[in-house]
């Protein structure tokens, strides 16, 4: 206790709050506003990592990896005006996605704000939309509750990003510190819990008399830690499960009720379940409209459960018959036990008719001499033995991920869903690497996300991350070329992309680098990648002019998938 | 249709910017905002009335505000018996010849005469006790210098404090309450 109300500045009761925070790591990129800050760091880093980031997106990229693979709070810093604008991408990344993450940002002086003072930025003002709440902390008093606050805020609820700017004067200022060890009360937060017992009686009666029954699984189930008791749900009820994008690792790839990744790039099996299913269960997610296509023929059968934390996604996009605003996992704590056990003959054998049609359309298949992305990912799926953390970028190369590296575990599965932010899969596998020491992590990167944040790949060496980059090289903004192929009769307008020779990039950067065109070549490639402790480049050069199958073209009604043309399959039909 | 919402919010700088913001970035139209302190310190009363025929979208309008962190309570008092109240000034031109005229009008139409001067005349109509929008139309043709309108407050009628439970929002959606229309004059 005596300790604790010494007279601290606050660039020092900063780092003494991060750390009863349980702050390990932060990543970050200083400046003229957030000096005090890092010169207190000197007597702090005993207790907390500071990553030198090469670009302040990175850092948030960075923590928004770590929060998503750890399921704690990620750190970054940015001093004020260009560091802090840098950071939009990144609490707009997270935000879409609910990461849990505390941007902390310098500022000027209180006395010089409003002046546009030298790289003064409005950042609370600027990021108003692209976070869950935000700081200016104006009085040195309120900064330790501040920041307590901002942490209990991205962590809970619908997690989510949150920003606190700090004027550099109050960094300096002196208070005697005593860390508020109240319990927060915040008057108008209050994330819901339970199911009222009505609905819960209402979601059973919707679920034993189902014949045709979906459970859709999103992010939410991640988490909020549900995937067991998804899992259970599943299996007592005996329905079949579709994920989001982001739900990928919710149900064991190889489950007999996994159905996969529904929406614009899913399996056709999911979709069809989707539009003839008689009862959809949706849990933590948000009918994105990459999720349902058209909105007016989306599954018109069915009746609509949505259990969702955010009560704002709830009849939102699609409306629903019941809708449950609460916590998942006390939901499901509370239906699971009413759930009776069924058979569904007729549904399930119409989900394996499904499932057949898609394996014979399936690229696995296909004699070429050219690399194929799926083929590279279905090795790096084979040579990781679908234990690794796999970190996708946007595009092609992510679909193709979701699509062909099969995820049996939650929180093995980390890309960004929303907002589709090219350049986020680098920096978030070095965030990743802070949190997961247990498992291989790979990056799975176009040649055009890549080069958004590429400078990262010195952070990675800087910080030794344990990270193998597989760079799907294509020669274009691969998933823009398919959109003009489809729809703009292939008139390829600035998609071409010129890339350095990422070998030499590797090299320059002082990391191993490899180059692969050939499938035989994958798996050897990728043992050396693996025998080596540190951060692997690999280039595979594959098929420029690949398109991912199947695709819902946007708003168009979900089962109207155009599938990939036998002509371009090997298989045979059966 | 419009709507009426009471919102009860934290009295912290930038919340203001955060409803309004709020209101941008959904695409809600905001017809009129009034803000002030409430019976509790530290909390600040908005009355918000907002233009959505939608009635999904009117409760995605309650529950995004609530979402908001300082945002400690919302009520749309649509259909639930209120009392509402706005108040106007208008400032007229006035010569010899029409000042009594006007005078009269002024009475008929519950109007007060704040001010009064050679060639102009401040008069103040609270909707409610008169009606604002046929006073002006018929006060228009003498001639009008300004106006200024103080938007909507209101507050539900019964012996109750704040009606607005912790978490419960639109209440006054649901059909079961709004037995009574005391507010419809002002549509
Ligand atoms: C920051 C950003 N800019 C632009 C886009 C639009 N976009 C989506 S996918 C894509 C192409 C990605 O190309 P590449 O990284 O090479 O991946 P590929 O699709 O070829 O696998 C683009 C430009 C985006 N999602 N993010
Ligand atoms: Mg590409």
């Amino acid at each position: 206790m005596g300790k604790e109300n010494k007279e601290m500045t606050g660039a020092e009761i900063f780092w003494e709050c991060l750390i009863r925070e349980g702050v390990e790591v932060v990543f970050g990129y200083p400046g003229g506003y957030t000096l005090p800050i890092y010169d207190a760091l000197t007597r702090y880093q005993d207790k907390v990592r500071h990553v030198l980031t090469r670009h302040e997106q990175g850092a948030t990229h960075m923590a928004d990896g770590f929060a998503r693979a750890s399921g704690k709070v990620g750190v970054a810093m940015a001093t004020s005006g260009p560091g802090a604008t840098n950071m939009i991408t990144g609490l707009a990344t997270a935000m879409m996605d609910s990461s849990p993450i505390v941007c902390v940002t310098g500022q000027v002086p209180t006395s010089v704000i409003g002046t546009d003072a030298f790289q003064e930025t409005d950042i609370t003002g600027a990021t108003l939309p692209v976070t869950k709440h935000s700081y200016l902390v104006s009085d040195i008093r309120d900064l330790a509750s501040s920041i307590r606050e901002a942490f209990f805020i991205a962590r809970t609820g619908r997690p989510g990003p949150v920003l606190i700017d700090i004027p550099k004067d109050i960094q300096n200022a002196k208070t005697e510190f005593v860390y508020p060890t109240n319990p927060i009360i915040l008057p108008g937060y209050h994330p819901p819990r339970r199911a009222t017992g009505e609905q819960v009686s209402k979601a059973l009666e919707l679920i034993n008399e189902a014949k045709r029954p979906v459970i859709l699984a999103g992010h939410g189930v991640l988490i909020s830690g549900t995937s067991n008791q998804v899992r259970e749900l599943a299996e007592k009820g005996n329905i079949p499960v579709a994920t989001t994008l982001l739900g990928i690792g919710s149900i064991p790839d190889q489950h007999p009720l996994n159905l996969g990744m529904m929406g614009m790039h899913g399996k056709a099996q999911a979709n069809h379940a989707v539009q003839n299913a008689d009862l959809l269960i949706a849990c933590g997610m948000r009918f994105d409209d990459r999720v349902i296509g058209k909105v007016s023929t989306y599954s018109p059968k069915s009746k609509k459960i949505h259990i969702d934390i955010d009560a704002v996604e709830l009849n939102k996009n699609i409306k629903v018959d019941l809708a449950i605003n609460a916590d998942l996992a006390v939901v499901l704590r509370q239906i699971i036990p009413g759930v009776k056990a069924r058979k569904h003959a007729y549904w399930t054998r119409k989900i394996k008719e499904w499932e057949k049609d898609a394996d014979r359309r399936d690229i696995l298949n296909k004699k070429t001499d050219v690399l194929i992305g799926a083929q590279v990912i279905n090795k790096i799926w084979e040579g990781t033995k679908g234990k690794a953390v796999v970190v996708s970028d946007v595009g092609q190369n992510q679909m193709i991920e979701a699509q062909y590296y099969g995820h049996d575990e939650p929180h093995t599965h980390i890309t960004s869903g929303g907002l589709g932010t090219m350049g986020f899969s680098l920096p978030a596998a070095i965030g990743t690497s802070f949190a997961v020491k247990d498992r291989e992590i790979w990056v799975v990167v176009g040649d055009g996300g890549i080069q958004m944040t590429i400078s990262e790949l010195a952070t990675a060496v800087q910080e030794n991350a344990n990270i193998k980059i597989a760079i799907i090289n294509n020669g274009y903004l691969g998933m823009v070329r398919q959109w003009q192929q489809l729809f703009y009769n292939a008139r390829y307008v600035e998609t071409p992309i010129y890339s350095p020779d990422f070998v030499k990039v590797a090299e320059a950067y002082r990391m191993p680098g490899y180059r692969v065109d050939k499938v035989e070549d994958i798996i050897p490639t990728m043992r050396k990648a693996q025998a080596h402790q540190g951060p692997v480049l690999i280039e595979f050069v594959v098929e420029k002019h690949d398109t991912v199958y199947p695709m819902v073209p946007a708003g168009e009604p979900l089962h109207e998938m155009v599938r990939r043309p036998h002509a371009q399959s090997d298989a045979k039909d059966n | 249709m419009q709507h009426t919402i009471i919102a009860l919010v934290e009295d912290k700088p930038g919340v203001l910017n955060r409803i309004v913001s709020l209101f941008r970035r959904r695409n809600y139209n905001i017809k009129s905002l009034a803000v002030g302190p409430c019976e509790t310190p530290g909390v600040s009363r908005l009355t918000i009335v907002t233009d959505e025929n939608d009635s999904i979208r009117q409760n995605l309008v309650c529950n995004n505000l609530l979402k908001l962190i300082n945002v400690i309570e919302v009520e749309d008092v649509t259909n639930v018996p209120t009392v509402i109240r706005e108040n106007v000034l208008i400032k007229l031109q006035v010569n010899a010849a029409n000042r009594e005229e006007l005078k009269n009008i002024a009475r008929e139409r519950n109007a007060r005469i704040v001010d009064e001067g050679e060639r102009s005349m401040i008069l103040e109509v609270t909707e409610g006790v008169g009606k604002i929008q046929a006073t002006i139309d018929i006060l228009r043709p003498y001639g009008i210098l300004e106006i200024v309108r103080s938007g909507k407050i209101a507050i539900t009628r019964g012996d109750n404090g704040s009606e607005i439970k912790n978490g419960v929002v639109g209440k006054g959606t649901d059909s079961s309450r709004a037995t009574e229309q005391v507010n419809n004059y002002l549509y």
